[in-house]
Order: structure tokens, then sequence, then C-alpha cells
């Protein structure tokens, strides 16, 4: 197991004269055994960061570390590392067995110890079963299962997660995440897991890494990232429905930008007038969409604290201490 | 077809078996003419249809050569089928080695040029052998190849079309396969060997048959090549029996032709079911 660190990385692509910056210098440090969740938009680079500590792409500039070794100029195989895939990528005409086991046999195991390495992860992951399957016998999930069994055998120093559960319907997603969580638990390996999901980013994470175009905007727990977010984009992408970022709150500096959380806002006898566009129900909760001057906002009621008519104008108070600033030029937490 | 119309059903079948019929017909005639003597076939016209009583003298003859009851001799044509044999499988399998080293050069290797040679390669689909024959000829003749097998096999063996099903096979296998393998610690030619070409198998079987029959039925270039009797391949051999100076014994000639038709036939039927995937399987 190792520690993982990111030194001013760099990306760019080249095309004849042209040149192309996708990754814009990001630094972090990431402890032995931690679990890091890269979260943004598609397009925002977290899986070409991703795919440069698996060694898939070269690194432009700057350096990433593994453990005490700069990896930059090694191959996949000799980075002590395993991915992955989102598609899963195994092997169609092995059986599940020869794809868990094929980088062993590279890398000249005794047959024994592949064996028992594979039939503890099999165990580990439900797979005894199948072993003698090929790939198309089987499910998603357990396709996604191999994917990840194949990965576990190699006993890497890091693991990458390219939006492994991307693939997976509802309800499966959300068994599998806590299946990851629970193989983290226990054993304990660095991970680096990319999604574009916040929901993913924010069970699974001990710290978040949320990125966009090509820039690290926060790295946090999901805690700080959620009730602290860095910048507007951070406050935006988290949470759903995503903060509300007004411009023109009344009592406002010019150069500021106000950010409120739909569920801080309470329904009050004296404060902001607001009208009522639509309303929402989600079970459990309202959500209120309103109009304050010429912004939308929305505003999260629990499920018995009544629904407002539409068209109505209601007061609202925003609640003190849970009121977020951000600079009107660049966009950053005050 | 999703429509059940008798009527249809009856002309789809009507015209189908009419085509069976058409294909099938010349080769009973073969068949039938192998098993006569020489004098039935030379005298009656139009030919008898009921198999006669001579099959084991005729294709004795046929295979193993030697002096007729009309008197004129034969080559043995058990050797030409060797022969046949010899360079159908070497044009083969050569034709599919050469063809997917190159295929895995171009799609997976980056080199300066790579579209110029793929396009170069492609080009030569427009030349076939009969088209570059007189300097073919020359180049194998100065190479002293005339009457081997390497010159009767490796002019031939080189493959556009091959390299070219390869290569869009190859094209349609996911990168993260590649990638997968390459974080496994998979060399190139590791994945060549462990990956690559256990996928293709199907690709490679359909081509096997394909490329087989190709090098059997081969006619001209032998032709040319080939001077010596011990090199002549059957297809050769069958011109030779018609073209003998005197008398043409058609039952010896429609024996050696069924002969001739045995091997082939048989890498088809035994082959069909990996070639019909070949052709038409599409599960990665």
């Amino acid at each position: 197991m190792a520690s993982l660190s990111f030194r001013n990385v760099i990306k760019q692509y080249h095309q004849g004269k042209q040149s192309l910056q996708v990754i814009h210098g990001v630094s972090a440090e990431i402890p032995d055994g931690e679990f890091i969740v890269i979260v943004g938009p598609s397009g925002c680079g977290k899986s070409t960061l991703l795919r440069m500590v698996a060694g898939l792409e070269e690194i432009s500039g700057g350096e990433i570390c593994i453990g005490e070794r700069v990896v930059n100029q090694l191959e996949p195989a000799d980075r002590d590392i395993a991915m992955v895939f989102q598609n899963y990528a195994l092997y169609p005409h092995m059986s599940v067995f020869e794809n868990m086991a094929y980088g062993l046999k590279i890398k000249k195991l005794p047959v024994a110890e592949i064996k028992q390495r594979v039939d503890k992860a099999a165990a580990i992951l439900e797979l005894g079963h199948l072993l003698e399957r090929k790939p198309r016998q089987l499910s998603g999930g357990q396709r996604q299962r191999v994917a990840m069994g194949r990965a576990i055998v190699r006993q890497p120093q890091v693991f990458l997660f390219d939006e492994p559960l991307s693939n997976l319907d509802a309800k499966l997603r959300a068994q599998t995440r806590l299946e990851i969580q629970k193989l983290h638990r226990e054993l304990g390996i660095t991970s680096l897991f990319v999604t574009h999901d916040q929901v993913e980013a924010m069970t699974l994470a001990q710290r978040m890494i949320v990125m966009n175009a090509g820039r690290m905007e926060q790295f946090g727990t999901p805690e700080e990232v959620y009730s602290k977010p860095a910048t507007t984009f951070v406050a935006s992408f988290m949470g759903s429905p995503p903060m509300n970022l007004l411009h023109q709150a009344p009592g406002m500096r010019e150069d500021r930008i106000l950010g409120i959380r739909p569920e801080h806002i309470d329904i009050a006898d004296s404060g902001w007038s607001v009208t009522v566009e639509t309303v929402e129900l989600l079970g459990a909760e309202r959500l209120i969409h309103t109009r304050l001057g010429t912004e939308s906002m929305i505003i999260r009621l629990h499920e018995d604290q009544g629904s407002p008519a539409i068209g109505q104008t209601i007061k609202v108070r925003p609640r003190e201490d849970k009121i977020h600033g951000f600079d009107r030029a660049t966009g950053v937490r005050l | 077809m999703i429509e059940r119309r008798p009527i249809l059903d009856f002309v789809a079948h009507a015209v189908l078996i009419l085509g069976v019929a058409i294909v099938a017909f010349p080769v009973y005639i073969t068949l039938v003419g192998s098993t006569q003597s020489a004098e039935q076939i030379a005298q009656s016209r139009p030919l008898s249809l009921v198999p006669g009583s001579h099959a084991v003298e005729t294709y004795r003859l046929a295979l193993f050569g030697g002096k007729s009851s009309m008197g004129s001799t034969f080559a043995a044509g058990g050797p030409m089928l060797l022969v046949s044999l010899i360079s159908a499988l070497i044009i083969a399998i050569g034709k599919i080695a050469i063809s997917l080293l190159s295929a895995f050069a171009i799609v997976y290797f980056r080199f300066p040029m790579r579209n110029l040679v793929f396009w170069m390669i492609f080009v030569t689909l427009m030349l076939p052998v009969e088209v570059r024959i007189g300097p073919t000829y020359e180049v194998v003749a100065s190479l002293g190849m005339l009457n081997t097998y390497a010159g009767l096999t490796v002019p031939l063996i080189a493959s556009a079309t091959a390299t070219f099903l390869f290569r869009q096979f190859f094209l349609t296998v996911p990168d993260e396969l590649v990638e997968a393998a390459r974080v496994d610690g998979a060399g190139p030619m590791r994945f060549f060997k462990d990956i690559l070409l256990p996928m293709s198998a199907t690709s490679i079987a359909a081509l096997f048959v394909i490329q087989f029959i190709y090098g059997w039925n081969q006619y001209l270039w032998p032709l040319l090549v080939t001077t010596d009797e011990s090199m002549y391949p059957v297809v050769l051999g069958i011109k030779r029996l018609i073209a003998g100076e005197a008398y043409t014994e058609w039952n010896v000639v429609m024996a050696t032709a069924m002969l001739a038709m045995i091997p082939p036939a048989l890498v088809v039927i035994l082959m069909q079911k990996w070639f019909v995937k070949g052709l038409v399987d599409t599960e990665k």
C-alpha cells in the first residue's frame, strides 16, 4: 500500500501545430489507504487524470508519485496499480478464473499462489460458483464484480476505478456502492474513483476532488465540499437541487454572489417576497420553484409543511448561518 | 419473411430447388460418368444417367495411374492431389499468418506513414495475380523457384483482402481491452497471442475456408511455374488428361475431377459452422 501524490500535473494534447491543454496543474497529496473520489462534469479531465495515474496517458508536465516512486516513465504494469474499467474490459474468450489470473500468469507467479489468490478474491466477491463461466454468460453486475476481482488479485498499491458503476441499473448501483465501501474497509488500499455522479461521490468518498475544466476546484471531505463549497462551481455542482446562487438578493453588495441551499430557506412572516412558480412533490419533501425579482430560487420544504399555491406571493427567510458568500468576479468563496 | 403465405413459400422453395438442381446436376453427371467405362461414355448419346459398374478400376486408374484397357497410360492422380493439398495449405495458412501480422501492425502500432502503408496494401487488391503475372514469373524464375512449392505458393500468399478483413475486425476490439492487457502487463506480442488471436478465431476459420479453396483452385499460376510432372497440382492434371493427343478417356477425367472436389468440399463441410460464425458473428 502506498500514498499517491500529484505535483502540478499537466496534460496537453498536440495536434499538428496546435496544442490543447486539458489539465492545468493539479496538485494533491493522498495518504496511504484513503478512498478518494474525483468528480466533475463530462470533459472536465477527471478520467484523463486517472488514466495518467494508470500510465495509459502520457504525463505532459509535473509528477505523479506512487509511494516514494515517481511513475511518470513507468509502464502501467510496473506501477503497481490495478484498474477497473467502465465497460469492465473482460477478455471475452477467457473464463472468469482465467480473466482474474491473466495478470498474475504474466508476472509468472506460481500456479498454486495464483489459484489461492483468485479463490480468495472470488470468495470476497461471491464469484466462487462462476469461475468456469465466460463473461458473456454473466449478468452486468457479475461482470462488474469480475472486473473488481481482477483488480484485487493483483494486490496493488492503488486501485483505480473509471466510472465502474455507470453501466449498472440504479438498484444494482446502490448495492455495488456499498460493496465497494465494504471492500475498501477490508483491504484498506488507496483508491481513486472517478465518477460524474455526485451521489456516488458523496457516499463513497473519504475525501473528494471536484474538478472543472481541467482544474481542481476543491479537495476535501464530502461534508466540507457540501457545507463549505470553495467556488460557485462546486456549490452548483454538488447537491440536488443545487445551491441557489443569487446575484441580486436584497441587501447584498454589488460584487458578491449569495449562495443558499434550498433546504436552508424557511417560510416566514416577514423577509424576502417571492412568487411561487411550480411545486414538485418528491415524496418526503417538496421543491418550491420561486422567483425572487428576476432570479429563480428553489426552496425545499418537508412534506408536512404544506404547499403554497402556485402564483401566490410568500415571504421567506434564509437561515443566517447557512448563507454562503462568493466573489462575483472570481466565484471564489469569501 | 414474416408473412405466412403458402404460395410464396412454394415459389421460394421451387426457386431454391431449381437452383440446387442446376448446380448439382453436373456434379451428378460427373459422378455417374466416373463409374462407367470409356466405351460406354463414348458410345451413348446422351450420356446414361444410371451409374455403371466400373467405378473401382476407374478410380484406381485415376489415383495410381497405369495402363487402361484402352491402352493409354495415365499419370497417377494421388501425388497431384498431395501437391494440391500441400500448396493450398501453405497458401491458406501463409495468407492468414501474414495478414494477421500486417493488420496487427497497421491497427496497433504508430509508425511513420502508417496510412500510406495501409493504402499500398489496399491498392494491391486491384492487382490480381493475372495482371502482374509476367513480372512475377520473371522474379520467381530468376530466384530458381520454378518447380518448387515455394514457387507455387509464395507469390500467392500476400493478401490485401485478408489484411483488410482482419484490420476491420481489430478496429472493433474495444480500446479498453487493449488497456486492460497493458495494465495486466501483456506486451504487444503477448497481447496478440493471448487475446487478439483467440478473439479472431472465427474470422480465421472463415478465411481459411475461402483461401484454401482459392489455393486449391489455382490453375494459371501453376501452369506457368511447373514443368515437372511431379509438381503438378491436380487441377492441372485434369487439364492434361483432356489434352491427351489421341483419345480422351472421359471416365478417368471425371473420376479425377471427383477426387479433386473432395478436399475443398470436406473443408467447407467440416468448417461450415465456424465459417458462418466468422462472417456473421458480431459478439465480442
